[in-house]
This record gives structure tokens, sequence and C-alpha cells, in this order.
């Protein structure tokens, strides 16, 4: 296969980073803008014409004559040789997920690019802005087509890096540099676990190859039978401290704190690293080294323990935040749960995998209907100039387009038919239960309360009263704001309708998709009444809400306050890591060990000072120390001689 | 061969003739200091990269010996003092990080004040120590330029220093010349064992490992030494407290010089010299040191998160990075050694650059608190822009030239099966976490949020050259950092078969 496309869709947008990035501050707005979005549009179409044929063209590179889809590396060039095995390469692997992640990053980045046009319109550092877009696209599609462990880790870090430049965009505002740091620091730690995974597994299969660890995951890991650390097999620990990389990314509790924050930066960027691509990015790991995972079951156990009580946590929170983009944030937290509960109840024995085909499928979805919703929340935001809620209300009558695909938006998330979500999250309830109706019902309960909590944000902000806006009414945003949007909700109308079986499965082979009527139905009817309750409450200004609060006063403060992750965290590094460790330790530096060394100089200097007294030049001083020299060393030899 | 002479001799010929020439320039001439001072560092950079290429290319020829372009003149012949020169892949390395560095430095330097003749004099004098160093094969020639870089260091500091600069320079200069008590000790027991009963002494490294001579109970002894002799010029706890007050009080260039250079070459005397010739010791004692160097690393970390002082903060991530340059080092394998030499450049460049900035910030708003700093990003966005690349680099950002070293050294540890090496393998990964804590604190406080000083508004962004000094520095972090084979390649080569039946132990 030709290199020159797979090789473009990378390099164009890293060349835009460069050009804009150096030459940025050169170029008028206008042109900087444009010349991002173009290259990102170029970029789009090979995406979309690799994608296609990796699908589509039937292909013996890519399809094999029984219909498994096969993994093929265009390129893989040598970077840094560790040793005989342990290389770093930098490939373009082609298979069913990272097609399929070409397509959700392109579409989603361009179309942000695209309303970036109108929403930063104007903003200082535009230039910087489109740069750093650019960095970020390169590092996901370079991420998502990674052809060994190492590769995705380089990608990992550069995305955690314009992740960091982005939130902090706005740099002379203190609260978007502490979440920028935030965002980093917590991540990092994260990615602690994911090197020393990284660092586990390959010594002992000897290898970083992706294809070469999934396609005979018991023969390459054989050295670990019976290596055993703390209780566990050492695969285990391998394989959850891979995990813990990807809870960090993808905002997985306890390392989620830094989600809501990081809602700091410009809202575009929100839609499209902090819901859309990087977050999932931790989802996107365990479905690439799944046949590794599905050798050690306890670690998809601890998956989806991690999956479902985050996916609950989150819901909870959600219900009660009054910031529009936090209310969003913690339901991607929820939503990314579901997807990572997925590949967690995923089993080959339960319809030869179902959960990862549900998984991948609800990342697919929920792409575009949370892009869609965060862009609709941004034409909110740059109509209203405020985040909470409390400051719309009715804003139906003023901003028709954004409140229709804001709508769609909602539907598709709390999983009404036809909209894209709720396919995804069907085929992601059935594979619960199959695995244990615990999980199943659990499921069910968080998508009520998705249904609930994305419709009490719907109504607030485009019903419940009528507030004064004054002479500044608010409209839909120019076309470039609009047009996305537009995309957008089509693209979640009818994504749903994709038999996502044919194309992914956990082993590559096709899978027909059915509908479980049974499930479908539990879920349509909870949806439904949870969307009914959120009517009643919200659709009018009333006094229900106020009521339900103070109900449940000890319950909603503390959802309120994030059941207090912040605080544990900053008692964790403030009063912990800074005053108990590292102060101690530079006091110790400086004046225990700097003492000792400094004691030496004043030891020495204090024994001269003694010392010099004896060269007094005083005759008679001299003839005392000779006479008692002399007795001395003569009371010496008589003592030897006797 | 170049004009008749060995090429390596240039290294010290050059240097040499820019003392001169800076002899001759007028008192307070900046214009022919300056001249110099560019035209001598720009024909090392020239020089340098010319070893290079020609390393490479009798290497591809063919040529295995261990060490090329060897030469040998006598110069004390009843104690066998000769100069020996000869390189190999990670002398040329190190060569190559110098001569960028002195050249950044002499930009760096531009306007230095008072004195510019007598500081350029010490400073290139410094410099001849170190190629020179870096060109000996010969302990002893080895131990007299080591010495030569050492002792300007005190003038430099002393004289144009900031702060309490009398205090540092004597702190530093009596601290390393306490470690080279400890090394001379050393290097004259290897001498007294260097060959076998009968046979010819010598101080030349080659013939000394090749002999192979030095009893067991003797290695257990100058093994010590000397590794402790060169750790403390490499910053190994607890002998690394020079090196925050002799950072902090020395002027930039300096800095640039002492962290970038001058503390390689504890890294490289300790792999030269004590590993190299005294494997098994090596191999019986490595844990202690191993202690000590993962002290370092998570140590100096750890301090660095709550000091004020923008050189205090880079002196202790020296003391963390250079840690993990001998504890890679005492790891005895390849890949651990090869990311060992990584880390050296990659400090070397990326700390240069650092100290760079932060003289050139100091030069601007005369304070290095960060306390009393803030917003600068919007003051001079070029110095703020190369400072968080800077940071970027040291916390290990792919592309860049930290990751690379990092992730080979943490590759190469991991590689041992026993659990005491690999708990201080993940102790050593954890200093990634705290590494992007400290620097992420002070780009905060530095660079982003409000300006916290409103005299600070109408400082200028940098002038030409420093321009110049910051982006060669950055072009060559980006260099290591994106095309990482070619130097992981140069310097694994010199681990070649015949360097490890010397080892004898080591895969």
């Amino acid at each position: 296969m030709d290199i020159t496309m797979p090789l473009m869709i990378l390099a164009i947008p890293l060349c835009m980073f460069l050009l804009l990035g150096l030459f940025g501050n050169k170029m008028s707005h206008k042109v900087a803008g444009w010349l991002g979005t173009l290259g990102m549009g170029t970029a789009l179409v090979l995406a979309y014409t690799t994608a296609f044929n990796y699908f589509f063209s039937g292909s013996e590179l890519f399809v094999n004559a029984a219909g498994e889809r096969l993994q093929y590396a265009v390129f893989d060039y040598t970077w840094l040789e560790f040793t005989e095995n342990l290389v770093i390469k930098l490939g373009f692997l082609l298979d069913p997920i990272s097609a399929m992640m070409l397509v959700v990053i392109t579409t989603i980045s361009f179309m942000v690019h695209l309303y970036s046009l109108g929403y930063m319109h104007g903003e200082k550092g535009f230039q910087r802005y489109y740069a750093f877009l650019s960095l970020f696209s390169f590092s996901m599609l370079g991420l998502v087509v990674a052809t060994n462990i190492f590769q995705m880790y380089i990608f990992w870090e550069l995305v955690g890096a314009s992740s960091y430049l982005l939130i902090g965009f706005y740099y002379t505002k203190p609260s978007a540099v502490s979440a920028s740091k935030k965002a980093f620091i917590v991540t990092r730690f994260a990615d602690l676990g994911f090197l020393i995974g990284i660092l586990i597994l390959s010594f002992y299969s000897k290898t970083f190859d992706f294809v070469t660890m999934t396609s005979d995951p018991t023969g390459v890991f054989a050295s670990t039978t019976g290596a055993m650390f703390m209780g566990g097999s050492v695969l285990t620990w391998g394989l959850v401290l891979i995990f813990m990389g990807g809870m960090g990314k993808s905002a997985m509790m306890p390392l989620h704190i830094w989600l809501p924050d990081a809602m700091e930066g410009p809202t575009p960027v929100s839609a499209l690293i902090h819901a859309a691509t990087m977050v999932v990015a931790g989802v996107f790991l365990v479905a690439r080294m799944f046949p590794v995972y599905i050798c050690q079951e306890s670690a998809l156990e601890i998956v989806t323990v991690v999956g479902a009580l985050t996916a609950l946590y989150a819901a909870i929170v959600a219900c009660t935040q009054v910031d529009i983009k936090r209310v969003l944030a913690f339901s991607t937290i929820s939503q990314i749960a579901f997807m990572v509960v997925s590949l967690g109840v995923a089993r080959p024995e339960f319809h030869e995998g179902l959960g990862y085909m549900a998984s991948m499928f609800h990342l697919f979805t929920h792409a575009m209907f949370k892009a869609l919703l965060f862009l609709g929340a941004g034409a909110l935001i740059h109509a209203v100039h405020s985040n909470d809620y409390t400051s719309m209300g009715g804003l139906r009558k003023y901003m028709p387009i954004t409140h229709i695909t804001f709508l769609i938006g909602c539907l598709a998330i709390a999983g009404i038919p036809p909209f894209a979500g709720f396919f995804s999250k069907d085929e992601i309830l059935t594979a619960a239960f199959n695995n244990s109706p615990l999980w199943g019902t659990w499921m069910t309960v968080v998508a009520g309360l998705t249904a609930f909590y994305m419709f009490r944000l719907y109504y607030r902000i485009f019903w419940w009263n009528n507030p004064d806006y004054g002479h500044h009414t608010p409209h839909d945003g120019p076309w470039t704001m609009s047009l996305p949007l537009i995309i957008l909700a089509a693209v979640s109308c009818v994504a749903g309708f994709i038999p996502f079986g044919e194309f992914v499965t956990w082993n590559r082979e096709v899978y027909h998709i059915h509908l479980n009527w049974t499930v479908a139905t539990t879920s349509i009817v909870v949806a439904v009444c949870a969307i009914a309750l959120a009517t009643v409450m919200y659709r009018k200004e009333n006094a229900i809400p106020t009521k339900m609060k103070n109900a449940m006063k000890g319950l909603w403060t503390a959802a309120y306050n994030r059941f207090y992750f912040d605080e544990l965290y900053i008692f964790i590094t403030h009063k912990i890591i800074f005053n108990l460790v590292s102060r101690p330790i530079a006091w110790f530096d400086r004046h225990i060990i700097d003492g000792t060394m400094d004691s030496f100089a004043t030891m020495t200097n204090y024994a001269s000072e003694k010392i010099k007294g004896l060269q007094s030049g005083s005759v008679q001083q001299y003839v005392w120390f000779y006479l008692l020299g002399a007795l001395l060393l003569a009371g010496v030899m008589i003592v030897c001689v006797i | 061969m170049l004009f008749g002479l060995n090429i390596l001799l240039y290294f010290v010929i050059i240097p040499v003739l820019m003392l001169l020439g800076l002899f001759l320039c007028q008192k307070d001439n900046m214009k022919q200091i300056r001249t110099v001072a560019v035209v001598g560092s720009t024909a090392l950079v020239a020089l340098s990269v010319y070893l290079l290429v020609d390393y490479l290319a009798l290497r591809a020829a063919g040529e295995t010996a261990q060490m090329l372009y060897t030469d040998s003149w006598s110069w004390f012949g009843p104690l066998n003092i000769n100069l020996a020169i000869g390189v190999d892949g990670i002398s040329v390395a190190m060569i190559l990080l110098s001569a960028i560095i002195v050249f950044a430095g002499s930009f760096a330097s531009w306007k230095i004040n008072p004195l510019p003749k007598d500081f350029f004099l010490w400073l290139i004098l410094l410099s001849t120590g170190v190629f020179g160093f870096f060109i000996s094969i010969d302990l002893f020639t080895m131990f007299m330029f080591y010495e030569v870089a050492l002792i300007p260091m005190y003038l430099l500091i002393g004289l144009w220093g900031t702060g309490r600069k009398e205090y540092s320079a004597m702190k530093l200069t009596l601290m390393l010349m306490g470690g080279s008590a400890f090394l001379m000790l050393g290097l004259i027991g290897i001498y007294f064992h260097s060959a076998a009963e009968g046979g010819q002494l010598t101080w030349n490294i080659v013939e000394i490992a090749q002999n192979h001579a030095i009893p067991h109970n003797w290695q257990l002894f100058l093994f010590p030494m000397t590794f402790v002799g060169f750790g403390v010029l490499g910053a190994m706890f607890p002998f690394h407290t020079w090196s925050p007050d002799g950072h902090a009080s020395a002027p930039t260039a300096v800095s640039m010089l002492h962290a970038g250079v001058l503390m390689k070459l504890g890294g490289y005397g300790c792999f030269r010299v004590s590993m190299y010739l005294m494997p098994e010791a090596a191999n019986e004692l490595a844990w202690i040191f191993l202690i000590l160097t993962g002290i370092s690393v998570v140590y100096g970390a750890f301090s660095a998160c709550v000091q004020t002082d923008l050189k205090y903060i880079n002196a202790y991530s020296s003391v963390s990075h250079c840690g993990l340059v001998l504890f890679a080092i005492l790891m005895l394998n390849t890949t651990a050694m090869t990311g060992a030499i990584m880390q050296m450049l990659s400090h070397g460049l990326m700390t240069a650059l650092f100290f760079a900035l932060i003289g050139m910030i100091y030069g601007r708003t005369h304070t290095r608190d960060i306390r009393e700093m803030g917003g600068l990003m919007k003051i001079m966005p070029f110095l703020a822009v190369c400072y968080v690349i800077a940071g970027m680099a040291s916390l290990g950002l792919p592309g860049l030239s930290g990751f690379v070293a990092e992730m080979t050294i943490f590759v190469g540890s991991f590689q041992h099966t026993d659990t005491f090496h690999r708990v201080f393998t993940i102790v050593a990964c954890c200093s990634i976490v705290i590494t992007a804590v400290y620097i992420l604190r002070v780009v905060g406080k530095l660079l982003f949020g409000p300006v916290q000083d409103e005299h600070h508004l109408h400082l200028t962004d940098a002038t030409w050259w420093e321009r110049f000094s910051a982006i060669t520095l950055i072009v060559c972090v980006a260099a290591i950092g994106c095309y990482p084979n070619f130097f992981s390649d140069l310097i694994k080569f010199t681990f070649n078969p015949e360097f490890f039946t010397v080892l004898g132990f080591i895969n």
C-alpha cells in the first residue's frame, strides 16, 4: 500500500503546527485560521479515504478469505533501539479501531477548527490557538495509529502536553493556569503507572509491538506464569498499571479530578479534547490491549468496578452542578465510564465479545453527540457571556438552531430511539446484563440518571423562565459556528443505524448486531420516566427543585462539592507532599547535610585558631616545650628499655 | 589527521590560541574580545562536528579499536606519564556537547561586566581543561586537565558572581578539591596496580583495562575512592551541596558551563575510570551507590519543589537529573549505560538552556525569586516560550531530549530481574511526576498568571545574541529528541565486544 496518504494524515497537522507556531504572529487571524482549518480538512479527506479503503476495498492486505479483517502496518520506522527486541518504532497501524478513530478524530477536529473561526474570532493569540489545535490533532492521530505500546506512550504524553497548553490558553487567568497544571500533573501521575506497566509487560513479552502481543497473548506472556507480586500475578499487575494510565486520561475515579477543571480552556477545546477524543484514549488503550486483558479476567474485573463506580458517581454529581460546562464534563466522565464498563464486562463467550463492540460503538456515537453538546454550550456561552445556567432560561426563542441541535444531543445521550446513543447504549446494557445482573441493573440506573440530568440542563437553559437579557439579545452564532452544530446533529440522528458489528469486533470478524428488545424496552422506559421527571421539575420555574434539594440536603451538598475529592487532593498535595515531604527534605538538605559540610570548614578554622597559638615567637615558651618534649622522649625510652 | 596533526590536539590548541588572542586584546574592547570568543568557539563547534562525521566514517569503514585517533607523547619517563589521547563514541558526544555549550555560553556573556577580558580568559582556560579531559586516555593527564577545569571556577564565581559569591566560590572549590583528594589517591592506587607483577606500570586507561591486573581487595578500596571523587562533581548525594550555592552565585555563562559540561566530567569519570577499570568491584559495590544515587534522584526533585530561587530550583533539578546519570551507569548494562550518556548530553544542553534563560530574565528583572515575578509571558514572550520548552524537555516531553534519555535508562534498568534493582528503578521512575510538579509550578508562577510587578511591564524581550544562544541550544535539544537513534548508536557502538570482555560479567 502506498504510504504517502497515511503519512500525510500525520504530517499535515504537524506542519501546520510548526508553520503557525513559528510564523503565526506574522499572519493575520484570518489567514492563520483558514490555513489550520483547510489543513485539517485535507487530513479529513485523506483519513476518510484511508478508512474507506480499509473497510470496503476488500484488498487482501486488509481482509482475508474468511472475512476476518487484518491488522496492517502501513509503515514502521525504527526510532530508538533499546535492545535487539525492545525497539521503539514509529508506524501507522491500520485495523478496525484505528480506522474508526481516524474518522472520529478528523471529523471532530475539523468541526472544531471550523467552529473556532467564529467562536475565537478576535481573541488574542488566535494563531497560537490554531497551532495548538494542530499539535493536538497530530498527537491524537499518532496515538491511535501506534503500532507499538511505546509509540502510544510517546503520543500519549504529547496529547497530554497539548491539552495542558490548550487548557491554559488564557494564561493570564490564574484559574486556567492552575487547571492546566492540575490536568498535567494528575495525568502524569497516571502515566507513571502506564510507564511501569509498559516496563513490566515488555520485560516479559520482549516486545513493544501490539500485533505480536495481542495475536498470541498466552504464548508471548508465557514467561509470566507463576511470577507473583503482592498477591497478584505479574501480568495482572502490568495490565492494571497500564489501565491506570488509561484512568488518568479517561478521567476515571479517583483520577478524574482534572477534567471538570479542564473546562477552563476555550469551549471548542473542551469539545475536541475533553469530550470526544483525548479522554477516550484510555478506553482505546484497553481496547487495543484487549486480547491480553481477556487472559487475565481479574484485571478486567478491576476495570469493570472502576468504570461502574465512576459512572454512578459522575452521574450523581452532574445532577447538582450549575455550570453548564461542568455538567457536560461530569456527563462525559459518566459516559466514558460506560465504555470502560462495557470493555470490562466483555468476554469472548458472550456474543463473541459484544461488550468490546458496544464500547467502540458508544465511543463513536458519544464523540459525535458530546461534541455537539459542547459546541452548543459554546454557542450559549458566546451569546450569554456566562457559564452558569442560572443566567440563562427561555433561550429557545432566541437561538433556534442551537436549541434544536442541543435537543437532539440530549435525546441522543438520553438513549431515545432513533438517535445514536440509544443503539450503542443498548448494546452496552445487553453486554452488562450478560455478564451479571448487578452490572446490568447498575448501568440502567446510571442511564436513567443521564437522561434526568441532561434534560434538567436542557430545560434550565431553554425553558424555565425568561430572564431579562436587556438590550443585548442572545442570538445564534455565525455560520461557521452553526454549520458544525447542524452537521453533528445530523450525524447524531443517523449514526445509530451504522451496522457497527460489521466493522469493529474484538476478533475482527463480522458480527451481526441485533437489538435485545427486553433490555431496549427497559432502558427506553427508564429514560422516558427520567425525562418526564425532569420535565415536571424544570420546564417552568417552580419550587420543586428547591424542595427536593432541601429534602436531600446532605447528599446534595456532598454531590455539589463533588464528594470532596478536590479537597482530598489538596490535602494530599499541599499538606502531605509539600509540607511533610518536600519542606523537611529541603530543610534537611540546608541544615543537616550542608550543615555537616560547613562544620568541616568551621572545625578546620577552629583547629588552626588553636594551633596557631603555638607559633608565639616567645623563646622562653619554645624552651619550655623543648624541655617537656625531651623529658617525654626520655621517659618513653626508659619505659621501652625496662 | 588534520593539517598534519592529530585532530584531537586541536581541541586543546584552539582554546590555547584563544587565550593568546585574548591576551592581545585591549582591556575593555568588547569588539575584539567577542571576536576572539566567537571565532574560537565557532571553530570548536565546526571541529567537533567534523570529528563526529570523521569518527562515524571510520567506524563505518570497519574500525573496531576501542579508541580511535590514539597518539601518545612521553611526558615524564620515570613514572611513565604520557600525553596519551584517543576518543570513542562517548568522548565524541561529550566533546560535541562541550563545544556547543562553550559556543552558546560566549553569546550568553555578550555583555559581561566588569573585566570582560579576564572573564573570557578564565572561561576559556576552563574549557581547555574540559576538552583536554575528554580527549586524554592517560589517567595522569586526565587528572591534570580535570584540575585545570576546576580551579578557574573559584575566580569566575568569586569575581563575577552574585549574592554570597565568596562563600559559594570557596565552598564549591573546597568540596570539589576534597573530591579530587580522594580521586588522586584512587588514581595513584590504580597506577601501582596497573600491571601484573613485574610488568611495566602504566597510566593508560586502555592498557590498564587490558592488563586487568588490579587485585580484588585493592579494587574494593580504589573503586569507592574514585567513584566518590568523581561523584562529588556529579552531584551525588550527600556530596551535592556545593551545587545549589555554586550555581546560584555563578554568572550565567559559568552556570551554563558548569552544569552543562563540568558536571558531566563527574559522570564521565565514574564511567571511564571507576566502572571500566574496576568492573568486579563495581559489580560488588554498585548497590551502595545505587542507594545513594537513587536518593539523589528523588531527593533532588523533592527539594526543588519548595525552592523559590530560580537557580536553586534548577540546581536541585540538576542533582536529580545527574543522579539519574550515575544511577544508570551503576545498572551495568548496555541499554542503561547508553541512557546514562544520553542523559548527560540531554541534561547538559537542557540545563545550559535553563541557566542561560534564567540569566537573561535576571538581567532584566534583577530578581530570581519566583514570588516576586509573574506573567512574564506577556512581557517577554520569546524568553518565556524558550523557558517552557526547556521545562518540557526537563519533564521528559517526547520530541525533546529528556524523554529519550530517561526512557532508555528506565528500560535498561528494568532488565534486571531482582527486586532490589526493580524497586529502585520504580523509585527513579517516580521522579518524572515530581519533575512535572516543580517545573509546572515555576512555569505557572513565573510565566503565566497576572503580571506581579508593574515595573516589569516596560522590560524588553531578548536581544539577538540572546536569541541566538537560546535557539542554538533548543535546536540541539530537539535534534536529540527527534532523532535519538543516531546518538544512541554513536554511544552504543562503544560498548563493543572487547569492552565487555573487560567488564566480563555484563550483557
